[in-house]
């Protein structure tokens, strides 16, 4: 087998020892960490995504397949910063005040990450003000905004109305998403766009992003 | 009053109550504001929300205590009175009750993952579990409702503790279930079989559903649940599925339609029929009319 294909493998079963140490070897044997990274890491989460998005498999099965995607990904890392290697853009997520639920917000950050994006994952119980702040000094070009309850959704408004009070609509796009938010809602509060699920959420910051 | 269990055993259809959550929202709450902090901060408003769905004809009424367990309570920084949180909440109950309806503990999820997919360790959940049980039992509620779980392995916690605590404290587990194009699943993978199964295993006296769903699913829900466990049913809808409409939130199933589809509940032979979010005491009084027409009320 090919030795990326089994570095894939053992992120969608879940084995996290058994993808550090593949991954550790392929270093070891020089193949280039971006490559490891792209295929195999990603690719294995690419095929975690797609059987979570038709039920074939559920939440443990990813948040075992993610914790084996970190543990390559967290050798890989300090290479990938070494090797000058650009990230496809940085993204800030977050539960939005008032809202203690993370379990959707935790799976957009494991898509994007294993879609190699920068994650700034700022937790739950966000405030719109350090969700734009954040954004702001750190570059990042997307805040990815969730809310489980139907009463912390306006939040989401607050995040919108703060960045265009600082003139940084287009340049800090938003994303919402999470159980109550519908596309009409996210259009309504006037945020760019909305994920319906955590592959969805990827497929529209690629979008945003300009990346393919 | 005979004892919930013996009601059940008998054949009689009981009405549960409707929901808490979004009525505390309506009056009280703030944005994101946990329910269980209503409990010291806002007594009468929930004397008076048990008291009306009393007066609708619920024959069992719910502490509001399903995230005060000691770790849900962390997340929204209440823990300092576990205690008083669930003392309260029952005594506001029963005092709503009066005898009139049986008092029901609420327990959720702990708003934890386990180990290995998460990152708590079943040994602390469980006596997070544990401990509010032990509050929930010693103030003498009828019941445990075990609400909204989409973890078997973290259901399982629950019916354990309290069965530790009060072999005898009778027990209805309730799990919630997304429709998918391959059939009922929890967000953890649980089917409907598997849920039967084992919070049967576990030591539940009756097994069901609530949250996530309108009547219409839950129709469904409760007929896999025949197909997989002689244990009575418990089936608590919401009242649809949220809706947005110019940012205010609204439940479209009207009382009327959730009674009338709420038949086919009967005639699947559920025990417990009740609502969940959104549901209003007009829902509960839809339900007790409709359970009272269909079938003379045995006491």
């Amino acid at each position: 087998m090919d030795r990326l294909t089994a570095i894939a493998n053992a992120v969608i079963a879940g084995r996290h020892t058994e993808a550090a140490e593949l991954t550790q070897r392929v270093i070891d044997q020089g193949i280039a960490p971006q490559t490891i990274l792209d295929d195999g890491l990603i690719a294995g989460m690419n095929v975690v995504g797609e059987r979570f998005r038709v039920h074939e498999i559920f939440l443990p099965d990813v948040l075992l397949a993610a914790k084996a995607m970190y543990a390559g990904m967290d050798l890989l890392k300090p290479l990938l910063e070494a090797g000058g290697v650009t990230s496809r853009g940085k993204i800030v997520i977050g539960t939005v005040r008032g809202d203690l639920h993370d379990i959707g917000k935790n799976l957009v950050g494991i898509m994007l990450r294993g879609a190699g994006f920068d994650v700034i994952d700022l937790g739950h119980d966000v405030a719109p003000e350090r969700m734009v702040e954040t954004a702001r000094t750190e570059g990042a070009t997307v805040i990815g905004m969730s809310a489980l309850l139907t009463t912390t959704m306006p939040v989401m408004q607050e995040v919108v109305d703060l960045l265009r009070d600082a003139r940084l609509t287009g340049t800090i796009k938003t994303l919402v998403g999470g159980a109550p938010v519908t596309k009409t809602y996210a259009r309504e509060i006037g945020a760019d766009a909305f994920g319906f699920d955590a592959a969805n959420a990827v497929d529209v910051v690629k979008q945003l992003c300009g990346v393919r | 009053m005979r004892p919930f269990l013996d009601r059940i055993t008998a054949g009689e259809v009981l009405v549960g109550d409707g929901a808490m959550g979004t009525m505390l929202l309506e009056r009280v709450l703030r944005p994101g504001e946990s329910p269980e902090s209503a409990t010291c901060a806002h007594t009468d408003v929930l004397a008076d929300i048990a008291e009306r769905y009393v007066e609708a004809g619920a024959d069992l009424i719910e502490s509001n205590t399903f995230g005060a367990s000691p770790l849900k309570l962390a997340l929204a920084k209440l823990d300092d009175d576990v205690a008083a949180v669930n003392r309260d909440a029952v005594r506001i109950a029963r005092n709503a009750a009066r005898s009139r309806a049986h008092v029901v503990a609420s327990v959720g999820p702990s708003g934890r993952l386990l180990q290995p997919y998460g990152d708590t360790a079943a040994d602390d959940m469980q006596r997070s579990f544990h401990t509010q049980l032990e509050y929930l039992i010693a103030e003498g509620v009828d019941a445990i409702f075990v609400e909204t779980m989409v973890d078997l392995a973290e259901a399982t916690l629950v019916i354990r503790a309290a069965k530790d605590i009060d072999a005898a404290i009778p027990i209805a587990a309730m799990m919630t279930f997304d429709p998918t194009p391959r059939g009922f699943y929890t967000v953890m993978g649980v089917t409907v079989a598997a849920a039967a199964a084992g919070l049967a295993e576990a030591g539940a006296d009756l097994v069901g559903s609530n949250c996530g769903n309108g009547v219409e699913q839950m129709i469904g829900i409760a007929t896999e649940f025949r197909q997989h466990t002689e244990l009575p049913l418990v089936m608590q809808p919401n009242a649809g599925l949220p809706q947005t409409r110019t940012g205010r939130v609204v439940y479209d199933e009207t009382p009327e339609m959730l009674a009338s589809r709420a038949q086919e509940l009967l005639d699947i032979g559920v025990s417990v029929i009740g609502g969940c979010c959104g549901t209003t005491p007009d829902h509960i009084r839809a339900l007790r009319r409709m359970i009272d027409g269909h079938s003379p009320r045995r006491q």
